[in-house]
């Protein structure tokens, strides 16, 4: 099989490169091992939210200049704002629609009912320019019955905290019920699927209005809308609705992710689901193929190789006990070589491994053995020299470097 | 005691980190939700039936073992294998008769392919599908698939056999019950095209059935012999006669490559890269410069491919839409991969043939908006499914590639 570039791993980053280099009239397949943690998102994307010193970032474009020296975002030089508007401008183009900008960070709530600063934030939810937007006022969480991923107690404990007053109830229909006769099924998805009927959904629409009578704003899981935002925009439309964030998985983050992958293959490139890079064939520091476990003994050749196969998660990288490796091109990896560093035995501290990646020169390109291969890059969270949690930047390193990438390559 | 000897799978449940992926993408969660879905009926019931089997749920039989889930899957786990290998370990429901019948795909097609109109003619009435249904539980719903009078064997032996030595180059052909009983015409598309590139086509010494009905209904042990049996020829084939084996089936194809050694624990490991679907094998000699293609002219087909589940699995769904992207009169339409609903002989059972439905509806919608000439695929009960619920026709890509193929002038470049 050949290609102009073969794109390893189907996440955010690998989806947003393939999307670019579409665009460019590049032909892509898109490797992916199984589906992305897109299906865990919170419907956010952040760009930079605290320097590694702990400094909170309010305006990403103006304080980027504050990351470490092995960021990544010090190797897109002065193109971050470039990209960061080019990034929204792709997801848009894919029909998602965001909110926010990256001159200024906005609030967004967690599943827990806190609040955390983001760059963008899909339409489902809304943005927020202060930590306690229902304070004084009067919330109705509605739940679903049975449905486990939307911890109420938590969200109500949260909101009185920054000053709303609360109240819980269950919504329940019967074509919501049947669910329940596995409750472990009871998920965002599958109550999603039903909900995306018309008339379980106009049903639903009126159980939700005669809850809302004398309160300031009904509260509502992210479970609408899996195939399209249609009914997302149907319900904004109505009294004072607030969709918020559940746990995994995640409605908005699976449409988001199922719009950039009809987005690619609208534009024509392949996307192979399920499947494995397993070996690379590498000749004088250039990739020449590589072998997939399902297409096994047809290797799969292509001028430029995109590495984006995420972090540990989603075996981008490997740790064992005392080493980190990087299973498909064994390419170098950044890590300490005291395994003391590599973790804080606070779960909630700064976690150091997260920092860990693949080596890359200037370009993104692959380091093996200290040297740059000519042809293979690197994007997402693959690489070395941040920490996603700590420094809130792992959608925009995912984006920004695989579009620059893109246009490097 | 060894306390660890029970929380020891040879699956690799443990590595489920319990996202819940596999559940998004299963088509019978939504639709049945009497299936306890692919987590909880996977690694979380493992976990629990390795402590003590009674933990076992017969609700299991609803999976369709489409291994969409393992697809999904971002940690590897073989989540389909789990649960059809819990099946075969721990149900304790004996296979009905109804299952037997269905399963046993070879002695039914031998004699129903004997008495071929008047079984068709019988199955189509509608008094016979109500007594089906009551007595057999098989839905009254469902349409057959047609026997033919003469099955492909029979045909190939009296009309094709004796030329194919002539060839320089040689494959084995798994033909399959649906071919040999159902659909010769597609065992006849498969010759011609071998034939036009210049490869003899060979029957295995011995075939049976692939077995995968017989698995999903609970037959192991007959699945198991028939799977020697089939491993046995294609050993011969390849290492003795030096002749690679391909099927047109997906199912046929994945059952032999993959579920022999997970599921049924036939080592297969020496054969199984030389049996390939006839699509992936035809592309790999045009990709190698090996063959050369010259098509008809002719007017404008329109043709939508539809991946099946186990097409999915293999990932090969690239090597037949690849084929017809190739044929210049084609226009081509991508169906968004999903399940068709039918697994097999799971829709022909009474009690799933609305979840069977209602998993496909969505398929079938996208087929009559595409308002194409052919649905393209390479699964044969896909094939029943979407011709009994939609206004289209389906046909074999290979089959497509017969018909838009000049086979004279293709044969005069390769032989």
């Amino acid at each position: 099989m050949k290609f102009d570039t073969v794109i390893i791993g189907g996440g955010l980053s690998g989806l947003t490169c393939g999307v670019r280099l579409q665009k460019q009239g590049k032909r892509c397949v898109i490797v992916s091992a199984g589906q992305s943690a897109l299906h865990f998102s919170s419907g956010s994307f952040d760009l930079l939210n605290r320097l590694a010193d702990g400094t909170e970032v309010v305006s990403p474009v103006e304080q980027v200049s504050g990351v470490d020296k092995a960021h990544p975002y010090v190797k897109l030089g002065d193109k971050f704002a470039f990209y960061a508007a080019e990034a929204q401008k792709l997801m848009a183009d894919c029909g998602v629609q965001l909110q926010g900008s990256a001159d200024k960070n906005h609030y967004h709530f967690t599943p827990m009912g806190t609040m955390k600063p983001s760059w963008l934030t899909i339409s489902d939810f809304d943005c927020y320019d202060n930590v306690a937007p229902f304070k004084g006022k009067k919330v109705i969480l509605l739940n679903i019955s049975g449905f486990l991923d939307f911890n109420t107690k938590f969200i109500a404990d949260a909101l009185e905290t920054a000053g709303a007053s609360c109240m819980i109830k269950s919504i329940n229909l019967p074509e919501l019920n049947k669910l329940r006769v596995s409750p472990t099924e009871m998920r965002s998805t599958n109550i999603a699927k039903v909900i995306d009927k018309e008339e379980v959904f106009n049903k639903l629409v009126s159980v939700i209005i005669g809850f809302s009578d004398g309160f300031d704003v009904v509260a509502l899981p992210a479970v609408f809308g899996l195939a399209s935002d249609r009914l997302v925009k149907a319900l904004k439309g109505m009294v004072n609705i607030k969709l918020m964030p559940t746990m995994p998985p995640s409605v908005p983050g699976i449409r988001v992710q199922q719009q950039l992958r009809r987005e690619f293959e609208r534009l024509g490139g392949c996307y192979m689901l399920g499947d494995t890079v397993e070996k690379a064939e590498i000749e004088n520091g250039k990739v020449k193929k590589v072998y997939t476990t399902n297409h096994g003994n047809i290797g799969i050749t292509a001028d430029a190789y995109v590495l984006t196969t995420g972090s540990f998660f989603s075996n981008g990288l490997v740790a064992h006990s005392h080493d980190i490796i990087e299973p498909v091109f064994g390419a170098d990896v950044d890590f300490s070589e005291d395994r003391a560093d590599w973790f804080d035995a606070n779960f909630f501290g700064k976690q150091n491994y997260l920092t860990f990646g693949v080596a890359t020169d200037e370009k993104f390109r692959v380091k093996k053995n200290g040297k740059s291969l000519e042809n293979l890059y690197a994007a997402g969270s693959v690489l070395s020299g941040f920490n996603p949690i700590y420094e809130g930047c792992g959608a925009g390193v995912a984006m920004l470097t695989s579009l620059f990438v893109a246009d490097n390559l | 005691m060894n306390l660890q000897e029970s929380n020891i799978s040879e699956n690799n449940f443990e590595q489920c980190i319990k996202c819940t992926v596999c559940t998004v993408y299963c088509p019978v969660v939504p639709v049945n939700p009497k299936y306890p879905g692919p987590k909880q009926a996977g690694p979380d019931g493992e976990r629990l039936r390795l402590k003590r089997g009674t933990f076992f749920d017969e609700a299991l039989k609803y999976c369709l073992n489409c291994k969409r889930c393992e697809v999904a899957c971002p940690s590897n786990v073989k989540i389909g294998d789990i649960i059809q290998l819990a099946r075969i370990k721990y149900s304790k429901k004996k296979p009905s008769l109804r299952d037997t019948i269905l399963a046993n795909t070879d002695v039914v097609g031998t004699m129903s392919s004997a008495f071929a109109p008047i079984v068709n003619t019988t199955l189509s009435l509608k008094p016979v599908k109500l007594l089906m249904d009551s007595v057999l539980k098989v839905d009254h719903r469902r349409s057959f698939p047609k026997y033919s009078g003469e099955k492909f064997v029979t045909w190939f032996k009296k009309n094709a056999a004796a030329r194919q030595d002539a060839f320089k180059h040689h494959v084995s052909f798994f033909h399959g019950c649906y071919i040999n009983y159902n659909y010769p015409q597609l065992g006849k598309d498969v010759v011609s095209v071998m034939n036009a590139l210049g490869y003899g086509v060979h029957m295995l010494e011995k075939e049976k059935c692939c077995g995968v009905a017989l698995v999903s209904n609970g037959l192991i042990d007959q699945a198991r012999s028939q799977a020697k049996l089939n491993v046995a020829s294609i050993r011969k084939s390849v290492n003795e006669e030096k002749r690679p084996v391909i099927a047109a089936s997906s199912t046929c194809t994945f059952t032999m490559r993959d579920e022999y050694p997970h599921l049924l624990g036939v080592d297969n490991a020496d054969v199984r890269d030389q049996i390939e679907i006839v699509t992936r094998f035809v592309y790999r000699l045009i990709e190698e410069g090996k063959v050369k293609l010259k098509f008809r002219d002719g007017g404008k087909l329109r043709v939508a491919y539809h991946t099946p589940c186990h097409m999915e699995k293999l990932g090969w769904a690239y090597y037949s839409t690849a084929l017809l992207r190739m044929i210049p009169n084609i226009d081509f339409v991508m169906l968004p991969s999903q399940c068709c609903g039918i697994g097999g002989t799971y829709g022909f059972k009474k009690e799933n043939y609305e979840t069977s439905q209602g998993i496909g509806a969505s398929l079938f919608a996208a087929i009559e908006e595409a308002k194409v000439d052919y649905v393209a695929t390479d699964c044969e009960t896909c094939k029943w499914q979407i011709e009994m619920s939609t206004t289209t026709k389906v046909e074999h890509p290979i089959s497509i590639l017969a018909r838009c193929l000049d086979l004279e002038a293709t044969s005069k470049l390769n032989c």
